[in-house]
């Protein structure tokens, strides 16, 4: 089981994490774009992370959700005139119907056949939005300029953008949090782990699968309608395309899965290098920021499949034999010592 | 009229399904020797097309002709991908296996950026061009060639693998590695051998098709999801259901297209994924 020193460690790092939430305003006055795909990627990292770190669902369609999030708080925003805190939530809940809707059939299916039918899922509903003309197809949205302020979350300077985001994260991780600690984070992690004995334990797999996939959902459909009320456009090339998707898992991968700080660490590194790649390289379009990116991809998954958080818990160990008194990290929790 | 047009759509559908069924042979046999799903398959097309390109580029060599080289090339590349890459992540979890394979993907594009642009090349002049007219139904001669070139392909691929030594070595890992390592089989070589093989194959669909299509580093993305499709209707690891299912995607997808609409084609294959994956996981001919 956890000890007590680990849980107490795992708390001191999320009271870390929120101080330094409530202090970057103050340092970060002038946020940048970086900034701003930073705390997005890491929001949309530590959602996946419920179901792909430590459910071990791993989904390459999240975009869907992502997607689904933008355009419900748009369109009711410039059809029904509704304030987006009532659309983001509409958003959410309607991402989770989808998810259960989805998962429902997909959870049958297991590891790569499980990821490839979200890929499916995901591509189809982008055709499909593409060509709808209810949704503007691809032309996309606009969300109306004559309104701003708190109650619309349209703002004519970017701080206030950066304080919703930052607020977004903050529940997420807190979530991401609670579940971790509460029994149903230990039945994700059953199920991922040593899923048969899991079950033969009387725990309902897909039960807790659809949970898990329906709160991710909810959380990346919030991130979506951020998205949609920061950039003031959405299409379905810049909220439903593929490639949102793979940078979702691969933020969480990076950094380090079914950890709560992991998609965290992952978006500070991942978006840190894309960018400074990009502006480097990128204006002449020679494709040197994608050979950086997928450099990086490949070494990490070759080289560290538990993400850099991993490579700096085998470090802390490596050290910990070395250093007199140091009792070295608690392996984590084995699935076999849990019981429903 | 209506019966010639639907001829005309069913052909149309077979001559590009039999493309779709050499992409994803590759695909289906990297998968069945070692359970690894190559996120970069439809870049090794691409660079077959590019291969061609060159050839024809700088050395005035057909496309069709430079066929074997190809071929050659690409086999090079798999056998490279898989010892510096693949190698090292074959008991790494799922996660990491496929990204990997999708880093390579994005990895191989950026190459193809940097060093040939990404502009759309064509090949003009060809040695096969122009159309064939049977009766009321037309097609073009490119097509057609590739089409009888995937045909062909595959046909020696599956006498290789049911006929000869090595290829049955190479079915014997897939069916049963530990037993095929205990009769003596080098599983490493016969997963090198596999991805040389499979890239080999969408190497030489991306050669038969370059006559036809336009020539870009993001080409691949058409086909990687058509042959993701192709290889779970004919069941993962079987040559001869990805085969069959080829032809059954490619009519599917023009006959869908001509029903429905062109922009649903790919939704509507994509569909078909997600039936046979509820419906038949083991598809058409897997192993159950």
């Amino acid at each position: 089981m956890t000890t007590g020193t680990n849980s107490s460690r795992k708390a001191m790092g999320t009271a870390a994490l929120l101080a330094l939430a409530a202090v970057l305003p103050l340092a970060i006055t002038e946020p940048s774009q970086q900034n701003f795909l930073i705390l997005m990627g890491a929001q949309m990292g530590v959602a996946w992370n419920i179901v792909g770190g430590y459910a071990g669902q791993v989904s390459l369609g999240h975009a869907v959700f992502y997607g689904i999030g933008a355009y419900t708080s748009t369109m009711l925003l410039t059809v029904l005139g509704l304030t987006p805190w009532i659309g983001a939530l509409a958003g959410g809940l309607l991402a989770s119907v989808f998810a259960l809707a989805m998962g429902w059939p997909c959870f049958r299916l297991k590891g790569h056949y499980f990821a490839m039918a979200t890929i499916a899922v995901a591509e189809i509903m982008q055709i499909l939005v593409t060509n709808s003309d209810f949704l503007e197809g691809a032309v996309g949205l606009y969300l109306p300029m004559d309104r701003s302020g708190w109650g619309w979350l349209i703002f004519l300077s970017k701080l206030p953008y950066y304080y919703v985001i930052l607020g977004l994260l903050v529940l997420t991780v807190l979530v991401s949090w609670a579940i971790e600690r509460s029994h149903i984070g230990y039945y994700f992690r059953a199920i991922k782990d040593e899923p048969e004995a899991a079950r033969a334990l009387g725990v309902s797999l897909t039960r807790y699968k659809l949970i898990a996939l329906s709160v991710s959902a909810f959380l990346t459909a919030l991130g979506g309608s951020f998205y949609a009320q920061k950039e003031m456009f959405i299409d379905p090339g810049s909220v439903f395309a593929g490639t949102i998707s793979i940078k979702i898992a691969l933020i969480a991968i990076l950094g380090g899965v079914g950890r709560l700080t992991g998609p965290v660490l992952g978006a500070v590194i991942l978006i840190t290098i894309e960018e400074y790649s990009r502006t480097l390289f990128g204006s002449t379009g020679s494709g040197t920021d994608m050979i950086i990116y997928a450099a990086m991809i490949i070494l990490v998954a070759v080289f560290s499949p538990s993400g850099v958080l991993g490579l700096l818990g085998d470090l802390h160990r490596h050290l910990g034999r070395h250093l007199p008194g140091a009792k070295p990290a608690e392996a984590k929790t084995s699935a076999k010592e849990i019981r429903p | 009229m209506t019966a010639d047009i639907l001829i005309q759509v069913l052909v149309s559908g077979l001559l590009i399904g039999l493309i779709y069924a050499l992409v994803a042979v590759g695909l289906t046999l990297i998968f069945g020797v070692m359970d690894i799903v190559n996120f970069a398959h439809g870049e090794f097309l691409m660079l077959g097309m590019y291969a061609s390109f060159w050839a024809f580029a700088l050395f005035a060599i057909d496309p069709i002709v430079a066929l074997p080289l190809t071929a050659l090339l690409l086999f090079a590349v798999g056998v490279i991908v898989y010892q510096t890459v693949i190698r090292r992540i074959l008991k790494a979890p799922m996660l990491s296996q496929i990204f990997a394979t999708f880093g390579l993907m994005i990895l191989l594009r950026g190459l193809a950026q940097f060093f040939w642009k990404p502009d759309h090349r064509l090949i003009p002049h060809s040695l096969v061009s122009g159309n064939i007219a049977l009766g009321p139904v037309q097609f073009g001669l490119p097509q057609f060639v590739a089409a009888l070139g995937a045909v062909g392909v595959t046909g020696a691929l599956w006498m290789f693998l049911h006929r000869t030594r090595l290829g049955t070595a190479l079915e014997a890992t897939a069916i049963d590695r530990e037993a095929a390592t205990l009769m003596g089989i080098d599983g490493q070589k016969m997963f090198a051998l596999a991805w040389g093989i499979g890239a080999a194959c969408a190497g030489l669909a991306g050669g038969l098709i370059a006559t036809f299509f336009p020539i870009f580093p993001e080409v691949g993305s058409n086909f990687i999801l058509i042959a993701f499709v192709v290889v779970v209707l004919g069941g993962f690891g079987s040559v001869t259901g990805a085969f069959l299912a080829g032809i059954i995607v490619g009519l599917i997808e023009v006959l869908g297209g001509f029903l429905v609409g062109p922009e649903y084609k790919t939704a509507i294959v994509l569909s078909l994924l997600l039936v046979v994956l509820l419906v038949r996981p083991r598809g058409l001919l897997g192993k159950a």
